[in-house]
């Protein structure tokens, strides 16, 4: 087990069903699982005695919480102003043909999650965009497109690798 | 006692009170849509604004407690306008057509909005998204309707202690509904329709079946008969503009009659029934426990007749199955008989016989479509109507209600006594019982003993009481010396907590009434709208006059079952009342495993890890 895996197992084993831990436990949890899973909150629900659909609401209230799993890696495109300006929006179309999936969703491999934010905070690189911890500046679709290109062939390198070894 | 003035009339609050009660208790009327007396104030619609002297904004009156020297003006043009603008603002969301809108007649936010003097929706903007839930035998829901005052989800979650719908999403998108956007049959939501008796406006209410039952009544192939439930005759005039209380049994009969039914009975006669059953029942279990005969079911018994408590047992109390009554509901009974007694006496086949209910239930229409309510060979009761259906088919009739003669019920299934009355209300179930089965014990009859409800009741209760059972009829000489406890609940949260006492021995009782709704059936998911502890009230003494005026006051004596068990079942709980009028249940499987059986469970984890 890991440290989180340890914190969630933890909350919930000491927990004595006093309200206003509620948000702690699905951060828990969130962090083990990477997103909250129906499962998750059914034991949560019984663990708190909170009804599930209340559990739902805050979840659902709170953008912190996601209900679907995320990808390996996490691309979050700026639609800012000056990103805005500087065509973010043919950006996101090249990374949605790319990708083949809508905004907040998911590739079928789980390696990308598409994300847009409002300001990443770096206009002067705009059109802008992270992935993970890295950021990329004055993008056009066919440089985004070589990007994730890049970050795919890595990926199945990497996942042929383990399959060879297993 | 803090003293302010509100409108310059100086008034004495009550300690702890907030503006809004100050208010009422000075006669001052506050429009609110979303207070509920007792259960809920969340300030969630802000309708009930006034102005407070320096305070920099309108406040909610629900919210804010009054303090002394408080000045407070209910009807300045600040208050008047900023009540009107909230108003306005309600309706630039609220998606409906009031001409169409089965709750127009009594719709909260239709009438708020002609208190409040709006003449035109001065804001333009999108409206609420329309979902619709159809997926329940008894409710329908709308949350294009719905102003999100969260009353249905104060009751579900404090008063039922169901929690099936809560708030979900955030700002414009919020919606009340259940969790995973599951449909409401797939959650633990019991039916009872106290989210419907609350909603202001159209955006839960029952599933409405008129129409079937107008299709039956035009159908010649078909004998329509109908049974109105004990708590109809002290609500059904508050359709048609009667005091709360008024009593209606004759005109109620003849309505019916009017609107075409072939026989009108009286689910009263089944209640008596119910009692010979139960009481029966619960006589042998307490041979079974204190006098060494042969075990008849485990103590503590509670009581069958409420569809919405079974389905919670069945949900929330799967290893308490065995402590309820196996007794059918009174309808149930009175369906089951209409289709075997009744059809061979009218020389009909049980399908040619079409049972109708009025009940003061949306859960009883759950109930009529259980698998198991098929004993006839039929389904024992086609079709449920509420009071407030069935006050709209007589209206759409054009009956004018409250000129009719009164009328009475047929022979047989219309026969009653007043024991089958007070089932209407929390405690009258159990006082029925009691007086049967105290008789049969001792030869006397059952001394004064209160369990109705008294006081406030919106948050349900729970009662209990002890009878000392002494000079018993040799037959019972077990019971001898011995203290009866009997326990009245009424409101899910308290049957909640009865249950978990009962399991950890904290109390014992040997009987206990629940009902799902505040005050017993009078106060019913199905009942007209408004219903205040103020309307309760008045229901239950109605109910108890009904009682009272009824020359025969305990079930074993009233002849319809006398003769009925002569002519066709032969004895309580004999071979042929168990097939037709005793049942079974099931544990459903929709509820997280118990808190503490998780607990325990060295790995939480494990249990809850992502499907792969």
């Amino acid at each position: 087990m890991n440290t989180q895996e340890v914190d969630f197992t933890y909350r919930l084993w000491r927990h004595d069903g006093a309200p206003g831990e509620l948000i702690p436990l699905l951060q828990s949890a969130q962090e083990h699982f990477g997103y909250i899973p129906r499962r998750a909150i059914t034991y949560i629900s019984g663990v708190t005695n909170t009804p599930e659909s209340t559990i739902y609401g805050v979840i659902t209230f709170y953008s912190q919480f996601r209900l679907q799993p995320m990808g390996k890696h996490r691309i979050r495109l700026c639609c800012g102003t000056a990103c805005h300006v500087a065509g973010a929006q043919t950006l996101l179309d090249a990374l949605r043909d790319e990708l083949g999936v809508e905004e907040n969703g998911t590739t079928e491999d789980g390696v990308f999650t598409l994300f847009t934010v409002a300001c990443l905070g770096c206009c002067s690189l705009a059109p802008a965009m992270m992935i993970n911890d890295e950021t990329y500046g004055s993008l056009t679709p066919a440089a985004a497109r070589k990007i994730i290109r890049t970050i795919r062939r890595e990926e199945n390198k990497k996942a042929e690798k383990e399959k060879s070894v297993a | 006692m803090p003293t302010l003035t509100i409108n310059d009339i100086t008034v004495q609050a009550p300690e702890g009170a907030t503006l809004l009660e100050a208010a009422r208790t000075a006669g001052i009327h506050i429009p609110t849509l979303c207070h509920l007396p007792g259960v809920h104030a969340p300030g969630a619609c802000r309708v009930c604004l006034v102005e407070v002297e320096g305070a920099r904004t309108l406040m909610a009156s629900c919210v804010t407690p009054a303090h002394d020297g408080m000045r407070v003006r209910t009807n300045s043009p600040r208050a008047r306008n900023g009540r009107r603008d909230v108003v306005e603002l309600l309706l630039s969301e609220h998606e409906g057509d009031c001409t169409t809108c089965a709750r127009s007649e009594d719709c909260e936010l239709r009438a708020i909005a002609r208190e409040a003097g709006v003449k035109e929706v001065h804001y333009q903007g999108e409206r609420r998204p329309t979902r619709l839930d159809h997926s329940t035998k008894g409710l329908v829901r709308d949350t294009g309707k719905c102003i999100l005052c969260r009353r249905c989800v104060a009751v579900c979650q404090n008063v039922e202690s169901i929690g099936a719908i809560a708030p979900q999403e955030r700002g414009f998108g919020t919606y009340v509904g259940p969790a995973f956007h599951a449909p409401l049959s797939e959650v633990t939501c019991v039916q009872c329709g106290q989210c419907s008796l609350v909603c202001p406006v159209g955006a839960i209410g029952e599933r409405d079946q008129v129409d079937e039952v107008w299709r039956a009544l035009n159908d010649p192939h078909l004998h329509v008969v109908v049974q109105t439930a004990p708590a109809i005759r002290a609500a059904l005039g508050e359709c048609f503009g009667l005091p709360p209380g008024s009593r209606v049994t004759g005109k109620m009969v003849s309505a019916l009659r009017r609107l075409g039914f072939g026989a009108v009975f009286d689910t009263d006669f089944s209640a008596d029934l119910t009692i010979m059953e139960e009481g029966h029942e619960l006589l042998a279990r307490l041979r079974g426990a204190l006098g060494g005969g042969p075990k008849h079911g485990p103590l503590p018994m509670f009581t069958s007749c409420c569809p919405a408590w079974i389905q919670f047992a069945e949900h929330f109390a799967p290893d308490m199955l065995h402590n309820l009554s196996t007794c059918k509901s009174p309808q149930q009974m009175l369906g089951a008989l209409a289709k075997s007694y009744y059809a061979e006496k009218i020389g009909k086949k049980p399908e040619d016989v079409f049972v109708v209910s009025i009940m003061p239930c949306t859960a009883k229409k759950f109930e009529c479509d259980r698998d198991e309510m098929r004993d006839s060979g039929a389904k024992d009761v086609d079709v449920v109507l509420t009071t407030r259906e069935l006050g709209r088919m007589i209206r759409e009739a054009g009956i004018d209600f409250t000129s009719l003669p009164d009328e009475v019920m047929d022979a047989p299934l219309g026969i009653s006594t007043g024991a089958a009355d007070i089932f209407a209300n929390s405690g009258g179930v159990m006082e029925a019982a009691l007086r049967t089965a105290y008789e049969v014990v001792t030869g006397r009859p059952l001394p004064s003993i209160q369990l109705e409800p008294v006081g406030p009741m919106a948050a349900g209760g729970v009662h209990q009481a002890s009878i000392q059972v002494n000079d018993v009829v040799p037959a019972w000489s077990f019971l001898e010396g011995q203290t009866v406890t009997v326990a009245v609940v009424h409101g899910l949260a308290h049957a909640r907590q009865l249950l978990e006492d009962v399991r950890a021995g904290r109390r014992s009782p040997h009987f206990v009434e629940v009902m799902t709704c505040p005050g017993g059936c009078i106060g019913g998911g199905g009942q007209p709208r408004p219903t205040t502890d103020e309307v309760r009230q008045a229901r239950i003494r109605a109910i108890c006059e009904e009682d009272a005026s009824k020359p025969l006051r305990t079930s074993h004596t009233n002849p319809g079952v006398t003769q009925l068990y002569e002519e066709f079942l032969g004895a309580p709980l004999g071979e042929r009342s168990h097939h037709l009028l005793h049942t079974h249940y099931h544990p459903r499987c929709f509820v997280a495993k118990a808190p503490q059986a998780q607990k325990a469970t060295p790995k939480p984890c494990a249990e809850a890890r992502p499907e792969s």
